[in-house]
């Protein structure tokens, strides 16, 4: 994984759920471009035509509420997007973001300091973001050791199939 | 150490004397379930991981609840696909498109036992925790390791203990409970925390009821919903499974244990309305709102109980012309026996449709789709927007008893 992200920010609110990221409708799919044309149909069903490669979604607080399905944060990954920055996230979506090499930051009240499409930087090692457009930096939350391995590795599967050749 | 009955649990599994809360271990899957709509996703990620067997079979449960019988080609398709993954790696625990709702299949199969560590890729295999077992929703890629190696790394939950007193008032039931508690803590109010329901009001409850209140436990952010095992639960697994099992409970003492008092005796029907399940009003706030659907049935509410209460409320009546009434057994066991003691009859004759054991319109995959603009009231545990069906489409949660009355009037009706 690269050690600094930068993307344009799309800006979600408080409670975004599995549903709102990717309806049931179309769990029968698994190809992640496919997915990704559904990507955050709930809330904006022209998303995925807005969305290019390399921009973040930054929500408020418990992104991926909801479903344990894993088709949202591949679609999200499908789709380009670099990282997913919340205030805080529900469980399971988080385990699974960080399993399929979906990098995660979490930091409290940081929705108010970013509008629409700002442009944003990421330090993953440090724990720093910062908003390119004001140039105001933010703390986040470090993901554990553990969990930046699996993320270096690309995902639990590249991970898991390095531990056990070793 | 003193330890809660989730920390107990998890220190078994790992081989370990004692966890405690916020710590990572290894733990060994006693069950390992995948549906339809998840499955095929996990059986591609296992297949990435290049081992050619799963760990055992005996643990594993295949089944198909979501698609069935299959609505489309890609469903008929998913299903080929585990039914050949099923029949490669020699798993006997497969239940084709008959059975029901995995969550009320499973218990009623003998799966789930006391003191045991289930994992689904589905995210209310929470609901398990009613029969005292760890029991939580992960991912596909999770569930893939699982396959692989029988093994899952978790971080131990903290509990809350949920202290509920006092009698339910007549037509208030487990549902209106859970949906208070939601009501109050909120969406992410028992983020990664174990929720455990306790006290004499939960000791007096059936354990259709305590799996309501542990099936909606991921509904405020929680790990797993539990039930310390009493004589209720050994009765219900007596004719379910020979196979031995240990009951653990929380010490009172326990370190990270946090305790809420909940007092219901004053409790009336509860409703969780538009587009948050902890949106939640009592009935007398949103009596009168405009219904086009209502929906009986889903892990949550579509068990005999349900039925039974729903049925008593619409025999000799007729369901409003401006609503479609879906009833949906949880299972084909539930099904048969409603069918005995003639309760689908009485739904069929009042002008209800009752359709197959599956989720149905819960997930807005399968029958029963919300158009733009229609209301539905659900005995379901999700009204996301887009739910079940169109996002434009609105949601409201409630028991099976406001379900019946609403269906009979045609909009949002208190049954009492
Ligand atoms: S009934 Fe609804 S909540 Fe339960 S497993 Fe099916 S889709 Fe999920």
């Amino acid at each position: 994984m690269e050690e600094k992200i930068r993307g344009r920010v799309w800006k979600f609110g408080d409670d975004i759920d599995t549903d709102i990221i990717l309806p049931g409708r179309y769990l029968v799919l698994t190809d992640e471009k496919k997915l990704a044309e559904h990507l955050m149909e709930g809330a904006d069903s022209e998303f995925s035509s807005k969305v290019e490669q390399g921009d973040i979604i930054l929500a408020g607080k418990n992104f991926g509420c909801g479903s344990s399905r894993e088709h949202a944060p591949i679609a999200i990954k499908g789709a380009g997007i670099s990282a997913v920055i919340a205030e805080s996230f529900a469980r399971i979506f988080y385990r699974n973001a960080i399993n399929v090499g979906l990098p995660l930051l979490e930091s409290k009240n940081i929705s108010h300091n970013f509008s629409q499409e700002d442009q944003i930087e990421i330090d993953m090692e440090k724990g720093v973001l910062k908003n390119l457009a004001t140039q105001k930096e933010f703390e986040v939350k470090k993901l554990p050791e553990f969990m930046l391995e699996i993320l270096d590795q690309g995902g639990l599967i590249p991970y898991l199939k390095k531990s056990m050749k070793s | 150490m003193p330890m809660t009955m989730a920390e107990k649990i998890l220190a078994k599994a790992s081989v370990k004397k004692n966890v405690e809360a916020g710590e990572i271990v290894m733990a060994n899957i006693d069950v390992a379930m995948t549906h339809d709509l998840t499955g095929p996703l996990s059986v591609k990620s296992f297949e990435k991981i290049g081992t050619e067997n799963v760990w055992d079979p005996e643990k594993i449960v295949v089944l198909f609840d979501h698609q069935v019988p299959a609505d489309s080609l890609e469903a008929a398709e998913n299903h080929i696909m585990l039914r050949k993954f099923v029949e490669k790696q020699g798993i006997t625990n497969f239940y084709d498109v008959r059975e029901g709702v995995c969550h009320q299949v499973l218990p009623e199969k003998g799966h789930i036992k006391p003191g045991e560590v289930v994992v689904g890729t589905d995210s209310h295999t929470c609901t398990h925790g009613a029969l005292g077992a760890f029991s939580t929703g992960i991912g596909s890629t999770d569930m893939a390791m699982v396959f692989a190696t029988g093994k899952l790394w978790f971080k131990v939950p903290e509990t809350i203990k949920f202290q509920i007193e006092g009698s339910l008032n007549d037509f208030v039931y487990a549902k209106d409970v859970v949906l208070d508690i939601i009501g109050k803590i909120g969406a992410d109010g028992a983020t990664y925390k174990a929720c455990e329901f306790s006290g004499e009001t939960i000791k007096k409850m059936s354990i259709s009821e305590r799996m309501v209140l542990c099936n909606m436990a991921i509904e405020m952010g929680g790990k797993t919903g539990l039930v310390e095992p009493d004589e209720k639960t050994i009765n219900y697994l007596k004719n379910r499974t020979n196979k031995e099992y240990e009951i653990m409970k929380t010490d009172d003492d326990a370190q990270s244990l946090q305790t809420m008092q909940i007092d219901i005796d004053d409790l009336e029907p509860q409703i969780a309305c538009p587009h948050n399940v902890d949106n939640v009003k009592p009935i007398s706030e949103v009596e009168g709102t405009h219904i086009d659907q209502v929906f009986l049935g889903s892990c949550t509410n579509g068990r005999l109980q349900d039925l039974r209460t729903a049925a008593k409320i619409i025999k000799g009546n007729k369901v409003s012309d401006k609503v479609r009434m879906l009833v949906i057994p949880a299972s084909r066991e539930v099904y048969t026996r409603a069918m005995e003691e003639g309760l689908l009859k009485t739904f069929v004759d009042s002008g209800a449709l009752v359709c197959n054991p599956c989720c149905g319109p819960c997930l807005g995959g399968h029958v029963g789709l919300l158009g733009p603009g229609e209301v539905s009231l659900s005995t379901s545990n999700r009204n996301f927007r887009g739910r079940q069906g169109s996002t434009d489409a609105e949601v409201y949660l409630s028991s099976a008893a406001v379900a019946a009355a609403s269906a009979l009037k045609g909009s949002i009706t208190d049954p009492r």
